[in-house]
């Protein structure tokens, strides 16, 4: 939370390959909570895009209801954004790509819109394979109506008031490789060295990518009963498969100690490099990913990281075989038929 | 039956008359049944055919209702049949009772026939159908289609179809699949042969050439709803399946597919999602139609439910979007096979808070081809979700329409959507300021320009300039300007068509959607028995102007429409700020489609009582 947002930028700020500074990339004020983790998410998707040398206005900011949903407000102003209904961020963005695929599509959702009234949307999206990022920023309760455990709140975790969870939490990312999908990672807002390169991967991967990230509620759960508090989640993370993104241009100046990284590339010739989790861990292999999961569930650890990704996959584009040209481009020549072509039709109709 | 019986006679009759057949779902009847009504259409007869089938997908009974109009009534005319095609033993009884006295019983006596089955004032045709194609075919679905076949050949003599029309329907069936044609017209012929020998003098009712469908085509509703949406320059359809609406999304992919897709590439110029679900349906047209591609959904009634959250954001938000609600019979579950008007109020008002959602009422296939391309024209014009109302009995009905006709000069309007160039040199962008004072704001499409034109699209309350805020005079200022939006609409909507055959203006009628034929029908009779009635028929919600005018100028003002609530009814209670007693409702809701009779009989006992209720109110 801020009040006021200073105009003022270094004149020596950094630029990126298009000229801009990260001022360019800004968003409004945010009226999150002091401290929430949301708002270090926003500034690592500020960072990440800019990174990428995505123009502002190439970029279609999506969200549902909720805490999380506001926060496509406090980032890249010059994009169009769309806070749609609960839950249903997934379609809505499901029809916005496929009219025009030529756009960067950066879904922010929360864990109850995505775990709880958003699940069936959450699940079909991913099995489309949509091309787009979708981030759960994940606190495990729902803040605008005042701390209620959501469905990834983890069993026998503590609310404020101090209830004790007795159900199971859903574990999204588990979810996303055991539906198919083909970038998965989770993260830690306290942690933007892992989120940015993380983020860029997932802009940069043609296909759905899903990033969990832990971003405590610092009004409702971040008290010594939660495990989506910033304590807690310090003293559990492991950052698995710890990720470096490399754009293709700047592969060959890239400094990396052989024998403890493994390099996948990603469709548009960047790449990631990781850090392996363990010699025999291989993150485009989706049945290790899910047992690695496991175990580190098993062992209360968090596990963060790149934790699967399949490299070459159709979407959903490749998958309707709609053309290069974006739909909402398509001219009346193109679409109408005509009246020749309905004379024939009649003919038929007799 | 019997030598001591002898049923009455039927006047003889040309092209008037109604024939229904009785099969078991699932049997392969369709594509005969078909073939029969489609013979009649190339006879240039004016012809109209209704399935009424169950919910179900094999073994329950069905039916196919045909009726021949020389004078062109193409509605329903309701109460018995002429003539009875039984092919389904579980439906006999019931089949046996809908024969008109004199009427005739046509069934397959391969197996005898109960006892119970007979009436001493029907006429019985038995023909072993069965036994023919036993004889005939070895493979057992071919026995079973070509059964059907056979009784088509039948009634070619019995009732006078001419054997060339059913021929070239059959060739022009199996163009692709050549093989089928020869059996098929072998079955044809079988029939007609074993008609002729069993009774060779036809039937008292003719059918005759005549050349009253030229210009004329027979299509189904739910196919010219997708083509509609094909020349309307939809690239995105999202839909769920739901009876009755499915084959609107099938038609806007057959057309689509032989349209759209690009000769060198391979490409589809187009795109068609089956959602998970209504929600996510109309979700993902909402999300295209605000990136700048036409989208559109079909669904029906349980969809529409499913929906509302979503339009009350598209109205808000103002969003363009296309929904084609196939009305079918509610509530809940209702009847899904069956047809009805009942959506009008879900539709008009869907949402919570205070939405208004534009609707047509298209009633026939050419007003559906129609509607639904001007749909989307209407749509972003208006910025708001266009709800089309078409039902079951105009959907999944084959209907005698004028021939399709598209005017090539039309351009479509995309409504005020500004380009990088207009946001370049134009004033400060409001994305909801009121610029032109017709309440309809410009927008832009997200990617136009790299500095201007960005906004943020939401639910909640928002300013001019779409900045979230609660204050309440800004939320205030942007519910009146969708007011004047509203009142805007009709400029840009299909006006209702007046029909006058009553100079004294003593009687109106009003009524829209698939009522029409049966409404003409019955206001032609009714005019013949001294009582000629105007009617208006109404083709969008927003109402026009000359809805009320019609009201104020006539004395009795009938409102028909299919459902129980009189939903129509209400609306223009509530929209035009009339006194409910002014209007009279002719109303029709057991599922089937309204009939002529039911039109004309409930006009007619109204304007028999004494004084009547509604004159008396009106005072």
């Amino acid at each position: 939370m801020s009040f006021y947002k200073p105009s003022f930028r270094h004149p020596d700020s950094p630029t990126n390959q298009l000229g801009l500074t990260r001022k360019a990339y800004e968003g409004g004020i945010s009226t999150l909570c002091a401290g929430c983790g949301h708002d270090s998410i926003s500034a690592a998707i500020i960072q990440a895009v800019w990174g990428l040398n995505i123009e502002p206005h190439r970029v279609a900011k999506m969200s549902g209801i909720g805490c999380s949903s506001k926060s496509p407000n406090y980032f890249l102003n010059k994009a169009h954004g769309f806070n749609s209904v609960h839950g249903r961020m997934p379609s809505v963005t499901t029809g916005a790509n496929v009219a025009n695929r030529d756009l960067l599509y950066i879904g922010v959702s929360g864990d109850g819109d995505t775990a709880s009234i958003g699940m069936g949307q959450f699940a079909h999206v991913i099995r489309r394979n949509l091309n787009m990022t979708y981030i759960v920023e994940n606190n495990g309760c729902y803040g605008l109506t005042k701390g209620q455990d959501s469905a990834t709140a983890d069993e026998g975790s503590q609310s404020k008031k101090g209830k004790i969870n007795p159900f199971e939490a859903i574990d999204l990312v588990a979810l996303a490789l055991e539906l198919g999908a083909t970038f998965v990672a989770r993260s830690f807002s306290g942690d933007k060295q892992q989120l940015v390169p993380l983020l860029q991967a997932a802009m940069s991967h043609k296909g759905f990518a899903l990033i969990d990230v832990v971003s405590p509620c610092v009004t409702f759960n971040n008290h010594p009963g939660s495990t989506k508090s910033y304590d807690y989640t310090r003293e559990h993370v492991e950052a698995g498969a710890v990720v470096d993104f490399v754009p293709m241009a700047q592969e060959i100046t890239l400094d990396q100690v052989k024998g403890s990284t493994q390099k996948v590339a990603l469709h548009n010739g960047d790449s990631v490099e990781l850090s392996k989790l363990s010699d025999n861990y291989d993150p485009t292999d989706r049945v290790k990913a899910i047992q690695t999961l496991h175990e580190h569930k098993s062992k209360e650890r968090l596990l963060t990281g790149l934790i699967y990704l399949e490299p070459e996959s159709d979407n959903f584009h490749d998958i309707l075989n709609i053309p290069d040209t974006p739909l909402n481009q398509l001219d009346e020549k193109t679409l109408c038929p005509g009246s020749d072509a309905l004379s024939q039709i009649n003919l038929g109709l007799k | 039956m019997s030598p001591l019986n002898t049923p009455p006679a039927l006047a003889p009759v040309i092209n008037d008359f109604v024939v229904k057949f009785a099969n078991v779902n699932g049997s392969g009847s369709a594509s005969a049944n078909s073939m029969f009504a489609k013979a009649i259409f190339r006879m240039g007869i004016p012809v109209s055919p209704r399935n009424i089938f169950p919910s179900n997908i094999q073994g329950a009974p069905t039916w196919y209702e045909v009726r021949v109009s020389e004078a062109g009534f193409l509605g329903r005319r309701g109460g018995q049949v002429e003539l009875m095609v039984s092919v389904n033993p579980q439906s006999m009884a019931e089949d046996v009772n809908s024969v008109c006295p004199g009427g005739y019983f046509f069934y397959d006596n391969t197996y005898p026939l109960d006892f119970k089955l007979i009436r001493d004032d029907i006429h019985y045709i038995g023909l072993p159908l069965t036994q023919i194609t036993n004889n005939t075919f070895t493979n057992p679905r071919q026995q079973q289609l070509f059964k059907n076949i056979i009784y088509v050949g039948s009634l070619a003599h019995l009732i006078g179809i001419e054997f060339s029309a059913l021929e070239s329907i059959v060739n022009d069936t199996f163009a692709r699949k050549p093989k089928l044609i020869p059996p098929n017209i072998q079955a044809l012929q079988l029939g007609f042969d074993e008609a002729k020998t069993a009774h060779p003098d036809p039937l008292p009712l003719q059918l005759q050439r005549r050349n009253k469908n030229d210009g004329k085509v027979l299509l189904e509703g739910n196919a010219a709803c997708g083509l509609g949406a094909v020349y309307g320059g939809a690239t995105v359809c999202a839909w769920y399946p739901i009876t009755p609406s499915t084959s609107v999304a099938e038609g806007f992919e057959k057309y689509a597919k032989k349209f759209r897709v690009d000769a060198k590439t391979g490409n589809n110029n187009f795109a068609i999602i089956q959602a998970e679900d209504e929600l996510s349906a109309i979700g993902m047209v909402i999300g295209a139609n605000w990136n700048g591609a036409r989208s559109f959904t079909a669904t029906s009634g349980p969809g529409v439910s499913l929906m509302q959250e979503f339009l009350g954001l598209a109205y808000f938000a103002e969003v363009p979007a296309v929904l084609i609600d196939v009305q079918r019979t509610g509530p809940s579950t209702g009847m899904p096979t069956r047809t009805q008007q009942s959506d009008i109020l879900i539709s008009a008002y869907a949402s919570h808070g205070d939405t208004k959602q534009v609707l047509l009422f298209p009633a026939t296939p050419k007003e559906c081809f129609e509607l639904t391309a001007q749909a989307f024209d209407i749509a972003e014009r208006l910025q708001t979700p266009v709800i089309m109302l078409t039902d079951l009995d105009l959907g999944m009905n084959e209907h005698i329409c004028d021939e399709l006709a598209w005017d090539d000069t039309h351009s479509y309007d995309r409504g005020k959507v500004l380009s990088a160039d207009e946001l370049e040199s134009g004033a400060r962008f409001g994305r909801y300021l009121d610029v032109d004072g017709d309440g309809i704001p410009y927008r832009t499409i997200a990617g136009t320009h790299p500095e201007k034109g960005a906004f943020f699209t939401r639910g909640t309350s928002r300013d001019e300039y779409a900045a979230y805020t609660e204050k309440g005079e800004a939320y205030q200022r942007n519910m009146e300007r969708l007011s004047v939006k509203w009142a805007t609409a009709p400029k840009y909507l299909p006006k209702p068509v007046l029909t006058e055959r009553d100079t004294t203006q003593a009687i109106g009628v009003i009524h829209f959607g698939t009522s029409h034929e049966a409404t003409r029908e019955a206001l032609e009779t009714l005019a013949t028995s001294g009582h000629a009635a105007n009617d208006l028929r109404v083709l969008a919600f927003p109402f026009h102007d000359e809805i009320n005018a019609f009201i104020e100028a006539h004395e009795q003002v009938f409102v028909v429409e299919q459902n129980r609530d009189a939903q129509f009814k209400s609306l223009l209670v509530n929209e035009l700020e009339i006194n409910p007693k002014s209007l009279i409702s002719v109303l029709h809701y057991n599922g089937d489609p309204i009939s002529a009779r039911v039109i004309h009989d409930t006009i007619e006992l109204h304007l028999a009582a004494p004084v009547s209720s509604a004159a008396q109110n009106r005072g």
